[in-house]
């Protein structure tokens, strides 16, 4: 099941071009651009590593994209997400978020039902990658 | 013509008839001359370095011409080293630099980071090369300036994490050519015996400019240019003593050509300042604000020391 999280992830994969446009494109509008990745798939795991500090004085998109390279070296493997952090006053949040690396088999979720007290079902999902532990998941 | 003979079939019907290329057009378009002009405008003297740098923009523009054509001969190395005595122009003329090669667009983004040894080289094992890549980084799309570059290497200790440092700059000079050009700047004999040392670093370094000293003419056309830029005028009789001033200057230690005479202006300015403090409660026109007399320029150590020497 190809998960969907940030912005694009209904599109196909963007290529290194397309990318490459958007992190121009947020560096234009002065947004601060990490690299984050994880193994660990589920939508409510919104802690993911993060990978190097946030490229805060950087002006043109190759030196993120050489980030990109060597962190997906490293984590073949791994979803790796691109975020864009708007500074401005008031805003102080992420503007842009998007996956730009992905596991080649992503197993998808287990429905998980708990019997509550009563005849009352919790319902939760459980991602099947997370029962190996972390490193060893895809 | 024979250019244009060989231009590919694919490249249509304008490309292959035996047209003359616009030269002048490409020229205008890109704005370089914009870059050269002022560089001749405010960049005094350094005749061979300006010649130089026109010769660069030449290649490029004409490499932009034949790319059209599709006669591509890959991307030209352009790592220059500049040489030169302290207080030449090597980081103002680096500025030019990325500012012309970003209108000829060999730079994305024509912006310049300037880095000494210690924005490169780390203080224990393995904190070098995470620094250097961040400034590579942070120089991408522009020109990275190493300035006293030699400093990076030093023979004496073998175990100095400089090495690693150049290892890593000699790597992304060649493999990402395209995305930053490095300028390394430092005095001429130190530079010399730096590339001597470091032959992989030498072949890589495609332009090297030398920088020579100012004639006392020249420096003094600066200061003028200096002054006019802060809004000052030299009265007639503190021209000839700032000429005096030059000649004296060029001989004692530590001259640093322009720098010194920066410095001295800024103390020039300071005497200026407490002389029309002085005399507060006589009115002060616009022209005694704006005007340097002798005795800013005479009161200067350097005539003091020479007054010295005569006794």
């Amino acid at each position: 099941m190809r998960i969907t999280q940030g912005t694009f992830s209904f599109l196909p994969e963007l290529t290194d071009a397309q990318i490459r446009k958007q992190l121009e494109y947020s560096l234009a509008n002065g947004w601060a651009v990490s690299i984050e990745y994880t193994d660990d798939p589920h939508p409510r795991n919104s802690y993911w590593e993060m990978f190097g500090m946030p490229m805060f004085d950087i002006r043109d998109a190759a030196g993120i994209m050489a980030e990109i390279a060597s962190c997906r070296k490293i984590f073949p493997r791994h979803y790796i997400k691109v975020n864009a952090f708007d500074a401005t006053r008031g805003r102080e949040s992420l503007r842009l978020s998007f996956l730009v690396n992905r596991p080649p088999q992503e197993p998808g979720f287990a429905l998980v039902r708990e019997e509550g007290p009563g005849r009352a079902v919790r319902y939760t999902t459980r991602a099947y990658a997370c029962d190996r532990p972390e490193g060893e998941r895809y | 013509m024979n250019a244009v003979t060989e231009t590919p079939p694919s490249a249509g019907p304008e490309g292959s008839a035996a047209a003359p290329l616009d030269l002048e057009a490409a020229y205008r378009d890109s704005q370089v001359g914009q870059v050269l002009d002022s560089l001749e405008r405010d960049l005094v003297g350094l005749a061979p370095v300006k010649r130089r740098i026109r010769d660069i923009a030449a290649l490029l523009l004409i490499d932009k011409l034949r790319s059209t054509l599709g006669l591509s001969a890959g991307a030209p190395a352009l790592h220059m080293s500049f040489t030169g005595n302290p207080g030449t122009g090597k980081t103002t003329v680096a500025m030019r630099m990325a500012e012309i090669l970003h209108r000829l667009g060999y730079v994305r983004k024509g912006h310049l980071v300037a880095v000494t040894r210690d924005d490169l080289v780390g203080q224990y094992i393995g904190h070098t090369a995470p620094k250097t890549r961040e400034v590579l980084k942070r120089a991408m799309g522009g020109v990275l300036f190493i300035d006293e570059a030699y400093y990076l290497y030093r023979p004496e200790n073998e175990r100095d994490y400089g090495q690693e440092a150049i290892e890593i700059l000699l790597q992304v000079m060649e493999n990402q050519r395209e995305d930053l050009v490095v300028i390394f700047a430092g005095y001429k004999q130190r530079m010399d015996t730096f590339f001597h040392s470091n032959p992989g670093l030498s072949s890589r370094v495609a332009h090297h400019i030398e920088f020579p000293d100012y004639s006392s003419d020249e420096l003094l056309a600066i200061a003028h240019l200096m002054l006019e830029q802060m809004h000052y005028r030299l009265s007639a009789d503190a021209d000839a003593a700032l000429r005096a001033y030059i000649e004296l200057r060029r001989d004692q230690p530590h001259f640093a050509n322009a720098r010194s005479i920066r410095n001295a202006l800024d103390r020039a300015r300071l005497r200026q300042a407490s002389r029309l403090f002085e005399r507060r409660g006589a009115p002060i026109t616009r022209e005694d604000l704006e005007t340097i007399e002798t005795a800013d320029i005479r009161a200067s150590r350097v005539f003091a020391e020479e007054g010295a020497h005569e006794h």
